[in-house]
């Protein structure tokens, strides 16, 4: 019965990425991209903890109207520093450098990425960028905000602002071969009859964040390096008391930072479309349309950047070309939504933890994406600029939306990554935690912003109760957070055997071994059927093996 | 066809590109530079304000140009290459544009008090 098709291969262990060599050389110097994603998951993992344990700090600071947790230097610190390791250094590679690495070749029938070195070349540079930043955080940090706004960050902080610079400078050439490595790939190595249009819409997603990664990110790497020249040898760029212009710095600042948004959302958006049209059991709803959509984004997602800039001194006239712009690269979003609702309508849903994480997404972005109209909306903006609802909007995309999409990819290909099932109770407890802690922490700050608490600093005692409120969910967060990192570790020890296809599903990364062996696949394999293909065209008998699943408790 | 399989495999760049070749390149990189320099010693605002600047972009456009053709082999590459070249140039422009699009609109006018 389902034995046949979970059942545990019996004989001598087979051979896959994992047990292939035990030393820390065949982990070092391996060009497997499965290796490398472990690697990268473990790096990832470790900012957001860091990253974390900073938010934490800024929560508890909030409780009070007065400062008494952080002194206001500190506090300045602790914010700046959440926001660039968590934008840096976990937001940015998680889903590319993780989940995309992973499982991105063995998705498109491949025995790993174009370029293999490059991959581990990028992996390196992650990890020297990340220990510059730490190092340069640890002789005292910088106090500027993750924006580095001129001309406080070139002429008055004398915090480590050229270190940090540097670090994320570093960084920003492990994200750009990444994005190259993937769009070589893509073209590449599809397998026979993997064509464009059957290809996972989590390949078409990571191939739109590439071609981003690749235009966006040198930009950022000149305007961090402008500014160490100027803040080093006094050449005037941006600052106007030597001929520069402020203004310009936030120009190239958000030319990079506003499509980095989209490097960070839409990967989260391709894993959802794996899993709404996965464990909805049906063919995704318009697939050219959201496979599209991607790749609109990532062009209108250039087009935006100045509704970063409102209130900040540019011309009225290009605020009004900048707003019209932001109202148009919403609809390639909504289009998304509006098909993934499609998918699910009359579809067999299971609510698995992967689709809880896919449900909680719909909802988390859809606050997000709408309270971003808001913002981009030329008159309200200037009554929102600077206020909590800024906070609590990109916290509804990046948390909500990136992180909750995170997280669901790593519970979804957890058992093909690992070979081991998690606990599926605790995974529920804790997508739940997740999901309402979440809320309860950033729906209030909504509310505070919109009566005028400004961020980056404290606020007049009545705003305090919404404060609580806003912590106290922190904490449901944080224990949401932290109870995969036991279960997901415990699964480990003692997970029971997930089997090739825990799941019952069509695609590619389900048709060969968990973990896979190093090759990816034993033998080539011929694509002929469409994406999430559930009937027999799959050369699959899903339904049946559901069937027979369905007798096994959860 | 068998030809340019043979030539896939022996890195057909080296046989366009010759040691006087890049020479030659690199010294109208040189002149260029020459040629930023002076120009930026005259005072060219009596043309139009502003065309100094439009000068230098001309100049390091060009230069960039020869840099991409023949230092990076575009020049004799497959046209997915001449495409990612012109796609980059064009987000360039993007940027170029709109942020102009800020500058030469501050003044006050239609849209400004
Ligand atoms: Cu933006």
């Amino acid at each position: 019965m389902q034995d046949a098709i979970t059942a545990e291969y019996s004989g001598p262990p087979k051979l896959n990425y994992l047990n292939n060599g035990f030393t820390l050389k065949s982990w070092l110097l391996t060009k497997d991209h499965k290796r490398i994603a472990i690697m990268y998951l473990i790096t990832v993992s470790l900012f957001f903890m860091a990253g974390g344990l900073y938010a934490s700090a800024i929560r508890l600071e909030l409780l009070t109207p007065a400062s008494d947790l952080l002194q206001t230097g500190t506090y300045n610190k602790v914010f700046t520093q959440h926001g660039i390791l968590m934008i840096f250094f976990f937001l940015i590679p998680s889903i590319p450098a993780v989940l995309g690495n992973f499982i991105l070749p063995i998705m498109i029938g491949a025995k790993d990425l174009a370029l293999p070195r490059i991959n581990l070349l990028s992996l390196y540079i992650y990890w020297v960028g990340g220990a510059f930043t730490v190092w340069a955080l640890l002789q005292g940090g910088v106090d500027t905000g993750w924006t580095f706004y001129t001309p406080y960050s070139t002429t008055f902080s004398n915090t480590y602002v050229m270190a940090v610079g540097l670090g994320i400078f570093i960084n920003g050439f492990s994200s750009i071969l990444t994005g190259l490595n993937f769009i070589v790939t893509v073209h590449t190595m599809r397998a026979p009859g993997m064509t464009w249009f059957r290809l996972p819409l989590f390949v078409w997603a990571q191939y739109a964040t590439s071609l981003v990664m690749i235009l966006g990110t040198p930009v950022i790497a000149i305007t961090v390096l402008l500014l160490a020249i100027e803040r080093f040898a006094r050449v005037g760029i941006f600052d106007p008391t030597i001929g520069g212009d402020p203004i310009l710095f936030q120009h190239m600042f958000w030319f990079y930072s506003h499509p980095a948004v989209y490097i960070m959302i839409l990967p989260g958006m391709g894993v959802i479309s794996e899993l709404i049209s996965n464990f909805s059991r049906k063919k995704i709803f318009g697939y050219e349309f959201i496979a599209f959509s991607s790749i609109a984004i990532a062009v209108f997602g250039f087009l935006v950047w100045g509704h970063h800039m409102f209130v900040s001194g540019q011309s009225v006239y290009a605020g009004l070309v900048f707003s019209f712009l932001t109202m148009v690269v919403a609809v390639p979003s909504a289009i998304k939504m509006f098909n993934w609702t499609a998918t699910m309508y009359k579809g067999s849903i299971s609510y698995d933890t992967p689709m809880l994480y896919g449900i909680g997404f719909m909802g988390l972005f859809l606050i997000g994406g709408l309270t971003g109209l808001f913002l981009g909306a030329i008159g309200l903006t200037v009554h929102l600029t600077d206020t909590y609802f800024v906070v609590a909007h990109f916290h509804y995309v990046m948390v909500g939306g990136q992180v909750i999409a995170y997280l669901g990819g790593i519970h979804y290909w957890w058992p093909k990554m690992t070979g081991k099932m998690y606990s599926e109770f605790w995974g529920k407890i804790s997508a739940m935690l997740v999901f309402v802690g979440f809320n309860l922490t950033f729906f209030p700050q909504f509310i505070l912003g919109y009566m005028g608490m400004p961020r980056r600093y404290s606020y007049p005692p009545e705003f305090q109760v919404l404060n609580i409120f806003s912590t106290a969910g922190a904490s449901v967060l944080g224990v949401g957070l932290i109870l995969p990192l036991i279960y997901l570790t415990q699964s480990l020890i003692s997970g029971k055997a997930a089997g090739d296809n825990p799941w019952m599903l069509p695609g590619l990364e389900w048709r060969t071994s968990s973990p896979p062996p190093t090759e990816n696949f034993d033998v080539m394999p011929v694509v002929t059927w469409e994406a999430y293909e559930f009937g027999e065209e799959s050369g699959l008998d899903l339904e049946g093996a559901r069937a027979n699943e369905s007798v096994r408790t959860v | 066809m068998a030809e340019y399989e043979q030539h896939d495999h022996d890195h057909i760049e080296h046989d366009h590109m010759t040691i006087p070749k890049y020479i030659g390149i690199f010294l109208v990189l040189v002149v260029g530079t020459i040629l930023t320099y002076f120009a930026a010693t005259v005072d060219l605002d009596f043309i139009f304000p502003g065309a100094n600047t439009l000068v230098a972009l001309l100049i390091a456009f060009t230069k960039m140009t020869c840099v991409m053709l023949f230092f990076m082999h575009v020049y004799w590459s497959p046209r997915m290459i001449w495409l990612s070249a012109v796609a980059s140039f064009f987000w360039l422009a993007i940027m170029f544009s709109y942020t102009m699009q800020d500058y030469l609109t501050r003044d006050p006018g239609v849209f400004s008090p």
